[in-house]
């Protein structure tokens, strides 16, 4: 007789989950996991301070995804933690579901925020050094680098010395570097710093282009413009404790404060304060409005405005920047 | 295993085609036969002005000649007194006037010379006019003494000293300590400076790796245990091909050398200054250190001094590394590190100095045994035959002691090179070996 187990949640997660980037799922593995990454309680202590306190969050597969925090957060702590250079105190860490193990480090690509590479190396040698450290074969560690240098147009640097590239050059090597193995999870440590805006957009696209292709970006920051533009989901660190986690556009809308920006013209309904609402700014033919009912409607305030004969122009929701959220979060939690 | 490999490859390569590192090794032996060359001249060169000398010789010694080994001197005899030539020292148109006083005592032990000038001689020039005079007044006393010349060199005895074994039946022969000796002093010498010359190099490429902060890209790829030794494998190797080169290297260079400039040879080990006889001698003695070297242990030699070289480099290049990680880049701070784990080291040096000279005395016995201390001294030892428990001994607390070093750098380097800005102290660094991973 065979047994045949079906595995309930496994079909509900491919086949009615609304996230569709389930590029690890597979059928072969019995191991799978929708997350690339999962911190589970994780805690590490130093001699004299706690740098990652009892922390969780995921990382959804094939996403870009913001780890946020104020200078000295935790964040590097975390990262090491999660590249296997330091070990957690307690709490678990799981890439595609698997606690992390030994091989997991070559499957991992790190940019640190702090640049390096050997300057008497030739650029084409290093690149295969660092391949090779991360268990890639010697000829296949050789089409690889071709390859990258090809795409970045930079193949003629192959016998340049790090030492004589620009900045801005050696920052494009730096990133080869950290992708050439082809790794699932990729975690850039403020990728775009001292890159002028021409090669941030370059590793922009690249960025883009390697999550098309099935890779999880964890993109530590505290450049918030950034963060809004390419993350979909972020955890918010400070002093070492996850504050804020979610996706961005959710947490966006957790924190608006039922403000709105309305271009119009003609005379404003006088009132409008008796239902609750506060001018906030007023110029001659645009003002921003608060809300003060929690369950009020945009329409009903359109209404209002449409049934005084007034022209508007523009009705905008102002939702709040990720920059406030940040500043006001880190600013409670400190308290 | 596969990544240490890479690492040392690295190591290896990229210093081995280094322009310096095929300067140094090419240019290094030329170099020295220069220095040696010219160190020779220089030794040999004395005073060279032409210098005429006024010789009164009233003791009537030198039968109107006299004979010395520098060849600026010119001596003239004059039958005048001393003070008629004083008054024709004008314009100092001769260097001076020496006068020899009438010999009182025919055993006189002490003979002065008097010199008229207002110029000192030189030293060499002084001593060549002593020692020629001294030989002069040595045939004259064996003439008043009525001394036969022949009879007095037969009085002259070589005594050595030919050891037999009783219980062991060792072949062994009067130079034995000497060769013995020889060998260990150049293998104690050779491995201290390669030890030093070639830890200090892994400490800077440990500090190269933290300043420009390749470091934590690498550790994200592999344990920094693995990294620390990869890296002390490829700078030994490097060690060794250029100690390997330079043997090859050296006795060609010699001989090009000798050959293109023309340099007599046995000019430089300054043979020709030794009388004939000592020369036979020496040939006769070259051909028994030769068969004294044949017949040495090397079965045994040759893998003992190559496990105390490299016991005593993985040890030390170890420590280098756990100090080039803690300093960062500050290099007066890694010499002020650097400077107390060198001292077992220079003292173990002295101390092979000493077991030159007495291989068996207890100081060099307990120090070939004790561990650092122990990779210098019991390479000078093992040419003597040392009991066979204490090489034992050596080599097992040697190899304990080296691992427990590696092991405890290794703890260091791991939290050293991810630590910026923090002064080094070895107190700080006796905490890092306890921080948990």
């Amino acid at each position: 007789m065979q047994i045949i187990v079906f595995d309930f949640y496994a079909f509900v997660d491919k086949y009615f989950s609304d996230d569709k980037n389930i590029s690890t799922f597979d059928l072969g593995k019995t191991n799978f996991s929708m997350h690339v990454l999962s911190l589970q309680n994780v805690v590490k202590a130093y001699h004299n301070h706690i740098a990652v306190n009892d922390v969780s969050f995921d990382v959804k597969a094939g996403t870009i995804f913001g780890l946020l925090g104020p200078n000295g957060a935790g964040k590097t702590s975390m990262i090491r933690i999660i590249t296997s250079i330091t070990a957690a105190d307690s709490g678990r860490v799981l890439i595609n579901g698997q606690t992390l193990n030994a091989i997991h480090p070559t499957e991992i690509g790190y940019m640190p925020e702090e640049r390096g590479l050997y300057k008497k190396m030739k650029v084409g040698e290093q690149l295969m050094y660092l391949a090779q450290l991360k268990g890639i074969g010697y000829h296949d560690a050789k089409s690889r680098v071709k390859h990258w240098l090809e795409k970045f147009e930079i193949l003629s640097w192959w016998h340049k010395e790090v030492g004589e590239l620009s900045k801005g050059m050696s920052q494009k090597i730096q990133f080869i570097a950290t992708v050439v193995h082809g790794p699932k999870l990729i975690i850039l440590d403020e990728p775009f710093s001292g890159l002028d805006p021409i090669n941030a957009n370059l590793i922009k696209d690249e960025i883009y282009s390697l999550k098309e292709k099935g890779a999880s970006i964890l993109f530590s920051t505290h450049r918030m413009e950034q963060v809004e533009e390419i993350c979909e989901d972020i955890v918010l660190i400070n002093k070492g404790q996850n504050i804020l986690f979610g996706n961005v556009k959710q947490i966006k809308n957790n924190f608006k404060e039922n403000q709105y920006s309305i271009k119009f013209s003609g005379e404003l309904p006088s009132n409008l304060h008796k239902d609750g609402y506060q001018i906030l700014l007023q110029k001659e033919n645009e003002i921003i409005i608060q809300a003060g009912d929690p369950n009020h409607s945009p329409n009903q305030l359109l209404r209002k405005l449409v049934d005084q004969d007034i022209n508007i122009t523009g009705f905008n929701e102002i939702l709040p920047s990720l920059n406030e959220i940040f500043i006001k979060k880190v600013a409670t939690s400190n308290e | 295993m596969n990544k240490i490999w890479l690492v040392t490859q690295r190591e290896y390569l990229t210093r081995v085609k280094n322009k310096t590192f095929i300067l140094t090794t090419i240019l290094a032996p030329i170099g020295l036969l220069v220095f040696f060359i010219a160190v020779g001249f220089v030794m040999n060169q004395g005073s060279d002005k032409a210098k005429v000398i006024k010789v009164v010789d009233t003791a009537q010694l030198l039968n109107g000649k006299l004979e010395t080994s520098r060849d600026n001197l010119t001596f003239e005899f004059r039958k005048e007194s001393v003070e008629v030539i004083k008054s024709q020292y004008v314009d100092k148109k001769f260097h001076g006037i020496l006068e020899l006083v009438p010999i009182q005592d025919s055993l006189l032990a002490k003979y002065e010379v008097v010199w008229h000038s207002d110029d000192q001689l030189a030293l060499d020039e002084s001593y060549a006019i002593s020692a020629a005079i001294a030989k002069k007044i040595r045939d004259f006393k064996l003439r008043k003494l009525k001394i036969d010349e022949t009879a007095l060199n037969n009085l002259e005895t070589e005594v050595t000293i030919d050891p037999k074994g009783i219980l062991d039946d060792k072949e062994v022969s009067s130079i034995t300590s000497m060769v013995g000796a020889g060998l260990g002093a150049v293998v104690s010498y050779i491995m201290f400076f390669i030890i030093l010359l070639y830890g200090s190099q892994v400490m800077r490429s440990v500090m190269e790796e933290k300043i420009n902060r390749i470091v934590e890209v690498l550790i994200s790829s592999i344990k920094p245990f693995e990294l620390m030794m990869g890296k002390v494998l490829g700078v030994g190797l490097v060690g060794l091909t250029q100690v390997a080169i330079w043997m090859v290297l050296m006795p060609i260079i010699y001989l090009i050398g000798s050959k293109i400039l023309g340099i007599d040879t046995s000019q430089l080990g300054n043979t020709s200054n030794l009388p004939p006889e000592v020369l036979e001698s020496a040939t006769g003695k070259i051909s028994l250190v030769l068969h004294e070297l044949k017949s040495m242990n090397w079965m045994l030699i040759i893998p003992l001094t190559l496990f105390y070289f490299l016991a005593g480099y993985f040890a030390y290049a170890s420590l280098f590394a756990a100090v080039g990680s803690a300093v960062g880049e500050d290099i007066n701070e890694a010499q002020s590190l650097t400077l107390p784990l060198m001292m077992p080291l220079m003292f173990g040096f002295y101390i092979s100095i000493s077991a030159m000279k007495a291989p068996d005395s207890s100081l060099v016995v307990w120090a070939s045994m004790i561990p650092l201390l122990s990779s210098v001294v019991m390479p000078v030892r093992l040419p003597f035959d040392p009991p066979a428990w204490q090489i034992i001994v050596s080599v097992v607390s040697l190899l304990l002691f080296m691992v427990f070093l590696v092991w405890l750098a290794g703890r260091i380097y791991r939290i050293g090179i991810l630590m910026y800005g923090k002064k080094a102290s070895f107190k700080e660094l006796a905490k890092w070996v306890f921080y948990k991973g």
